[in-house]
């Protein structure tokens, strides 16, 4: 055979995958990447209606509607803020937790699920230890599945108030007067001053709400995440959301907590080692928990890391002095954060805190209403 | 006992240097007489009624094909599939023998269970040839009567779903092997670095694995195990040792065993439909239906398997076929068992793009699926068609194209990446040592 008529390889051209079908109800909330800029603006909208609108009234939207929490791992937070934001609405709530019988004894997720939809539940809010299972759950129940963290995959709601406690420091007047600002700060700066000496225990008069979003929304803005952005949740989820709205994510910690690969999870996402440095830009500092119990096997000397990802008073001070510093909760004092900074006047956590409940009402309703006008595809 | 004639059709036989239209006269389980069309002189006392009669115009006819591994799951796990539902499927894939490894509950370490495994209590409809385990329970650790597994029908050893890891234990299973002459199979994986304290890896690592939050499985863990394996077949160069890499998945441990070729040393390797095909993208949000050991790969390392099947570093096409049942798949992605089913699939997947896109030759792919495997196992008058051989044969239309629907398949489990995929190349009728065990529309 001539050399030209040796087959290759690229003669050969195997079908690439096929498009996720997911979600299949356009009630759920798997990824932070399902929602389209239109949507995260109307979520954003709803969330400041329901918080201001009268218990009295907001409390007949779901009234009677069932809401299931299925929760494999404990969380104190996003439960009770589920929970919260479901009742608030009028919903009645049903929580299955890993504790429950059933799942101790062996009961598979389908079977769990199934069994849930069966004794009428209308959604199901799902946390649990393994990546993908809000996607298995969906398939098998067709339910509107709220995904409320799963493994080390996404924690879309939480990416949503993250996004909510942004926009609340972002100053749209700043922004409007240079709009071709890079340099930023477009968040609002010195808070102390603004505040008093109070700090985050009496909030700042609320600035004007940011409801509707744009590819440029967040532009000039940089979002810092530190810390173990390998077993975080909530880094993917916000990695996923805020570049789309024109920020810049800098990720920053060790090797073996940030691997180089992270930067491509998507694009605006950048790889910042030196803490300091990344500090100086940023507007915005997420601070993120170790999480000691994915952390097995791993060799990662605690002192060390603490003297070089750990934000300190000092270190905040003189190198982010107008960024708002956030955390998802829990917080471990001491270790990535210490217990000044947590309590000071830049840390917006509690803001998150409340935020949380907000978003959640509106999610919460997406679920259900979206339930009642389109039903679940077949 | 009846013969049978296969009329009219295009023989191939890669082995034997055939390509082109002869009658085919089966008796006994044997091929008996070979001629051109009309040709056949009948002479070996098949007479008249006697004779059945299949047109095989315009079709191919070729040699069975063999499958060096797949997982038929008995003893133990029937649920998911038997050596009966195994064979069947593999009879209507073009089939006519199966190498199935031992990972069995038990596991298949001792002659009883691989004669247990061959009885005509087991109604296969395709000769099964055992794979005996390398070690005691495959724990890596003691290795087993090679002599006892061999005389009891054993093909080749492996301790396949786990890699034989120790040094010493490798060393002595490729000597041992040697010296009875049976080949290794190893399952090249590091499990040092695949297996966490509390996670294993459920597939390749890389940005997908990163964005999808789960454990990734890198190329090292499988190229650093070949390399170590042929630096033992060539300390062991002297006792003629037999290395046969498993469902080789990376361009890495290609290299090492393209290198060890060179150096003239005995390492072979297969790869199957899905490492050729299939990415990592395909596992898509949690698919448990691309989820199997090694896992789908980058789309470089999916190209480098191509080039090698191209360029003849490959040596044969195996399917690694797993079954589970439906419910074993219906799980979180990291809980899913590993692997997929594949018999039914690998000849119209390997027409479909190695003859119709890639131009390789029918011979070329049919040799992959036949001859060589027959060659590694040592499977004397198998893979070929020459007279006298086993009657092992599959007739095909190399032309028709075909959609496969898993819910029609003759396994007992139907976890395929395949579903509802175009194939070309559909099996008319599969022979197995003269007796019809497949026949299809
Ligand atoms: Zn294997």
């Amino acid at each position: 055979m001539s050399p030209s008529a040796t087959p290759t390889r690229r003669q050969i051209h195997p079908p690439p995958a096929p498009a996720s079908l997911f979600p299949y109800h356009p009630g759920s909330l798997l990824s932070a990447s399902d929602l389209t800029l239109p949507e995260i603006s109307h979520i954003l909208a709803r969330a400041t209606a329901l918080e201001n609108q009268d218990p009295l009234t907001r409390d007949r939207i779901l009234a009677k509607r069932r809401v299931a929490l299925l929760f494999y791992e404990s969380s104190t937070r996003t439960r009770t803020s589920f929970e919260l934001a479901a009742k608030g609405l009028g919903a009645d709530t049903t929580l299955v937790s890993s504790l429950s019988s059933s799942i101790e004894k062996g009961e598979t997720l389908k079977d769990t699920g199934l069994t849930l939809r069966a004794l009428g539940a209308e959604t199901i809010i799902l946390r649990h230890n393994s990546s993908g299972a809000a996607w298995l759950l969906e398939a098998e129940t067709r339910l509107p599945i709220l995904n409320a963290g799963d493994g080390m995959h996404e924690h879309p709601t939480q990416a949503l108030l993250d996004l909510r406690t942004i926009l609340a420091h972002l100053d749209p007047a700043t922004k409007a007067r240079h709009p071709e600002r890079d340099k930023g700060p477009v968040i609002l700066s010195d808070r102390s001053a603004a505040q008093g000496v109070e700090g985050p225990a009496s909030p700042a008069p609320t600035p004007p709400r940011i409801d509707q979003v744009t590819p440029e929304t967040l532009s000039g803005v940089t979002v810092t995440i530190v810390g173990d952005i390998l077993h975080s949740r909530v880094a993917r989820s916000n990695m996923l959301l805020l570049p789309r709205l024109g920020a810049r994510v800098l990720l920053c910690g060790p090797k073996e907590l940030l691997p180089e690969l992270a930067a491509q999870v998507g694009p605006g996402i950048e790889i910042e080692r030196n803490f300091e440095a990344a500090l100086r830009q940023s507007q915005v500092v997420m601070m993120l928990r170790i999480q000691a119990e994915r952390l097995a096997g791993m060799q990662l000397d605690l002192e060390e890391y603490k003297a070089n990802y750990q934000l300190t008073g000092p270190r905040l001070a003189t190198q982010a002095p107008s960024a708002i510093v956030m955390h998802p909760g829990p917080i471990i004092r001491g270790l990535e954060v210490t217990a000044g900074v947590a309590d000071g006047v830049q840390s917006v956590i509690l803001e998150q805190v409340r935020n949380g409940v907000a978003i959640r009402m509106a999610v919460v309703e997406r679920a259900l209403l979206a339930a009642n006008q389109q039903g679940a595809r077949p | 006992m009846t013969a049978l004639v296969i009329r009219g059709g295009h023989l191939i036989d890669p082995a034997a240097g055939v390509d082109g239209l002869k009658d085919i006269l089966l008796k006994d389980g044997r091929v008996a007489e070979i001629a051109g069309p009309g040709k056949l002189k009948l002479t070996n006392g098949a007479s008249g009624p006697d004779i059945q009669t299949i047109d095989a115009t315009g079709l191919t006819v070729a040699p069975g094909l063999i499958d060096m591994h797949v997982h038929l799951r008995e003893p133990g796990q029937g649920y998911k599939e038997t050596i009966a539902s195994g064979t069947a499927a593999a009879a209507a894939g073009g089939f006519t023998s199966v190498a199935a490894m031992p990972n069995t509950r038990p596991v298949n370490d001792s002659p009883e269970i691989t004669r247990w495994m061959q009885a005509p209590e087991r109604e296969a409809v395709v000769r099964v040839f055992p794979i005996a385990a390398a070690t005691r329970g495959s724990k890596g650790e003691a290795i087993n009567d090679f002599a006892a597994l061999k005389s009891a029908g054993a093909v080749a050893v492996s301790d396949d779903g786990l890699p034989i890891l120790k040094d010493s234990v490798m060393r002595e299973t490729l000597a041992a092997a040697a010296r009875v002459g049976l080949s290794v199979i190893q399952h090249a994986e590091d499990t040092r670095i695949t297996h966490g304290s509390a996670w294993v890896a459920s597939m390749n690592a890389g940005p997908t694995a990163f964005r999808l939050g789960l454990r990734g499985w890198p190329n090292e863990a499988e190229s650093t195990i070949v390399e170590r394996d042929i630096r033992l077949v060539q300390e062991l160069r002297d006792a003629r040792a037999h290395l046969h890499v498993a469902h080789i998945s990376t361009a890495a441990a290609l290299a090492a065993v393209r290198q060890a070729r060179r150096n003239g040393l005995r390492v072979t390797c297969e790869v199957t439909p899905h490492h050729f095909l299939l990415t990592e993208e395909h596992v898509g949000l949690y698919s448990t239906n691309a989820k199997m050991c090694p896992p789908l790969r980058s789309a470089a390392d999916r190209d480098a398997m191509l080039e090698a099947i191209l360029d003849g570093v490959v040596d044969a096409i195996a399917t690694d076929h797993a079954p589970h049942a439906v419910h074993e798949k219906e799980v979180e992605f990291e809980n899913a068992p590993n692997g997929i089913t594949g018999l039914e699939t690998a000849l119209g997947l390997s027409l479909r793009w190695l003859y119709n896109e890639g131009k390789l030759p029918l011979g070329r792919i049919l040799s992959l699926l036949s001859a060589q495997p027959a060659a590694l196992l040592n499977l004397k008058g198998r893979g070929t068609l020459t007279v006298g051989s086993f009657a092992d044969v599959v007739v095909f239309d190399p032309k028709a194209e075909w959609t496969y629907n898993a819910r029609q398949t003759r396994s007992k489990s139907r976890n395929t990446p395949f579903d509802g995929w175009a194939m070309q190349g559909k099996v008319r009728c599969t022979i197995s040592e003269g007796r019809i065990a497949y026949v299809g529309g």
